[in-house]
C-alpha cells in the first residue's frame, strides 16, 4: 500500500473509515428494528399481531415511523431555554453512539494483505501481530454513558414544563445511582481479567466467559444498565400514567425521534458491553479458523441480550419510586461490594 | 499533527472557559464548563495518561456537574443582567491581569522539565498508567488514601445528619 500519511499506510486509514461506517450503520440499522421488534415481540407474546400492514408482516414499519417523524411540525414551546433546548436531544444521542468506537466486533481479519483488527479504536502492530486498543475502554464506556444524563436533564429543565422537569429529575436520579452500582459491578470482572482493555478481556474469554465465574456481578450489571437506560420496569422518568411522557413532553418531530434512537442506541450498547464483558465478546467455536464468524457470534449473542430485554417489558411491571431508590441503594450496592471482596479473597487464595 | 490537535483542543478550551464567566444564563456556563473539563481530559490522553482522562469524564462532568446543574435547576437562578457591578469588575481586572503576567513569567522564564524519578514516559508506555497508579495508590500512598476515605465517610455522616434531623 505505497502511500504512507502521518506514518501509517494508506490501507489503515480507509480500514478506519470503513469500520466507523460499518458499525454507524449496523447501529442505526438496529434501532431502527429493534423497535419494530420489540413491537412485534411485545404483540405476539400479548397474543396480538403487532404491526402487519407496511410492506409484508409490517416490515416497513420502522420506515413509515421515521417519515411521519420527519415531516411533522417542529414545535419550540414559547418560554423554553432555546439553546439548550435545540442541544439536549443531541447531547443525548451523541454519547450513545460513540461507545461502540471501543467495542470490539470480531478478531482479526485480513483484506488484500492487510491485518485489520476488528475494534475502531484499535492498532495493529503489523511486526509482531499484537492488538493495542485504548487500554481504559471500560471506563471510557463507564464516562460516556454519564454523560448521557446531561441530554435528559436538559431537555427537562429547557422545556419549562413540570412533567419535563419532574422526568428530568427523575432520570438523572436514577441514572446517577444506578452508575454507581453497575460501575462497581464490573469491578470484579477487571479483578480478574487484571486489564481494563476490552480487547484483552475478550481474548481472556477464549476458554470460560466470565458470566460463569462472575454470574452475580453479570446479574447486578445488566440489573443496573437497564436502570440506567430507563428501561422497564425501570422506565420511571417516561411513566405515561404520572408525567404524560416525562422529559420529551414538550418535543416533538425529529427532536423525539432522538430520544428515542438514544434511548435504543443506550439499549445496544448495554447489549454489546455486557457481551464483552461477560459472554466472550466474539469468542466462539471454530472462530480461530475462520475470523469472519467472529462479527457473527458477537451480532447473535448482542440480539440474544436484547430479546432478553424486551422480553423483561414485556413480563414485569413498573417499580414505585421509593422501591427503585431502595432496590439500587440497599440491595444492588451492597451486593456489588460484598462480590468484590468475595472475588478478592478467591483469588488471594487462588493465586 | 499532535500540535495541530492541540492547538485545536486549546482553542476550543479557552474559547468555552470565556464563555463560562461571560454566559448570562447560569446553565449556559455550566455547559461551558463540562466543554472545558472534556478539553483538559483530551489533554490528559496526549500526556499518555488515558486513567486521568477517563477519571476528569466521569468524575468532574458526569458527576460534579450533573450535581451543579441540578442546583442552578432547582434555586431557578433568575437572569439580572442590569446591574452594573463597576467596582468589582475593575478589581476583577486588575487581579486577572496580575496573574497573567505571573503566569506568563512562569512560562517563558522556566524550563519544561522532564519527569524525574522512576516513572519516565517509557516506563509508563510499557507498564501501564492505571497499573502504576493502582501499585502507588495501594502500597506507599496506603494511608492518604485511607485518610481520604474516612474524610469522605464522615463528610456524608454529616450531611445525613443535617439533612435530616429526626433520624
Amino acid at each position: 500500500m505505497g502511500m504512507e500519511i502521518f506514518g501509517l499506510p494508506m490501507m489503515y486509514y480507509i480500514a478506519m473509515v470503513a469500520k466507523v461506517l460499518v458499525a454507524f450503520v449496523f447501529v442505526l440499522l438496529t434501532v431502527a428494528y429493534s423497535t419494530y421488534a420489540e413491537r412485534k415481540i411485545i404483540g405476539h407474546m400479548q397474543v396480538r399481531l403487532g404491526p402487519m400492514r407496511t410492506g409484508w408482516h409490517g416490515l416497513l414499519q420502522p420506515i413509515a415511523d421515521g417519515l411521519k417523524l420527519f415531516f411533522k411540525e417542529e414545535i419550540i414551546p414559547a418560554q423554553a431555554s432555546v439553546f439548550a433546548f435545540l442541544i439536549a436531544p443531541l447531547i443525548a444521542l451523541i454519547p450513545a453512539f460513540i461507545t461502540f468506537a471501543v467495542i470490539p466486533f470480531g478478531g482479526v481479519i485480513e483484506v488484500a494483505g492487510y491485518k485489520i483488527p476488528l475494534q475502531i479504536a484499535s492498532y495493529i502492530d503489523t511486526a509482531s501481530g499484537k492488538v493495542y486498543d485504548l487500554n481504559v475502554g471500560a471506563l471510557y464506556i463507564l464516562a460516556m454513558s454519564s454523560l448521557g444524563v446531561y441530554g435528559i436533564v436538559l431537555a427537562g429543565w429547557a422545556s419549562n414544563s413540570k412533567y419535563s422537569l419532574m422526568g428530568g429529575l427523575r432520570a438523572s436520579a436514577q441514572m446517577i445511582s444506578y452508575e454507581l452500582s453497575a460501575g462497581l459491578a464490573i469491578v470484579s470482572v477487571f479483578m480478574l481479567s487484571g486489564t481494563l482493555s476490552l480487547n484483552e478481556i475478550v481474548n481472556q474469554q477464549s476458554g470460560l466467559w466470565y458470566v460463569f465465574k462472575q454470574p452475580l456481578a453479570f446479574c447486578l450489571f445488566f440489573i443496573c444498565s437497564l436502570a440506567e437506560i430507563n428501561r422497564t420496569p425501570f422506565d420511571l422518568p417516561e411513566a405515561e400514567t404520572e408525567l404524560v411522557s416525562g422529559f420529551c413532553t414538550e418535543y416533538s418531530s425529529m427532536k423525539y425521534a432522538m430520544f428515542f434512537m438514544a434511548e435504543y442506541a443506550n439499549m445496544i450498547t448495554v447489549c454489546a458491553l455486557t457481551t464483552t464483558l461477560f459472554l466472550g465478546g466474539w469468542q466462539g467455536p471454530l472462530v480461530g479458523s475462520f475470523a469472519l464468524l467472529g462479527p457473527v457470534y458477537f451480532v447473535a449473542k448482542v440480539y440474544a441480550l436484547i430479546f432478553f430485554c424486551m422480553w423483561i417489558r414485556a413480563t414485569l411491571p413498573r417499580y414505585r419510586y421509593d422501591q427503585l431508590m431502595h432496590l439500587g441503594w440497599k440491595v444492588l450496592l451492597p451486593l456489588a461490594l460484598v462480590n468484590i471482596v468475595i472475588t478478592g479473597i478467591i483469588g488471594h487464595f487462588i493465586n | 499533527m499532535e500540535t495541530l490537535f492541540f492547538l485545536i483542543i486549546s482553542l476550543v478550551a479557552i474559547v468555552s472557559a470565556i464563555m463560562v464567566i461571560s454566559c448570562k444564563n447560569p446553565i449556559n456556563s455550566a455547559l461551558s464548563l463540562i466543554l472545558t473539563f472534556f478539553c483538559l481530559a483530551t489533554y490528559y490522553v496526549m500526556l499518555d495518561a488515558p486513567f486521568m482522562a477517563a477519571v476528569q469524564v466521569m468524575v468532574y462532568a458526569g458527576a460534579i456537574m450533573v450535581l451543579i446543574v441540578f442546583t442552578i435547576m432547582l434555586l431557578n437562578i433568575r437572569v439580572n443582567a442590569t446591574q452594573k457591578h463597576a467596582h468589582k469588575v475593575a478589581l476583577s481586572c486588575i487581579i486577572g491581569f496580575a496573574t497573567l503576567i505571573n503566569a506568563a513569567f512562569i512560562v517563558f522564564k522556566s524550563r519544561a522539565a522532564v519527569p524525574a524519578g522512576p516513572y519516565t514516559s517509557n516506563v509508563i508506555k510499557q507498564v501501564g498508567h492505571t497499573e502504576l497508579i493502582g501499585k502507588e495508590m495501594f502500597t506507599t500512598f496506603l494511608l492518604p488514601f485511607e485518610i481520604t476515605s474516612i474524610l469522605l465517610l464522615v463528610a456524608i455522616v454529616g450531611a445525613v445528619i443535617l439533612a435530616k434531623k429526626k433520624l
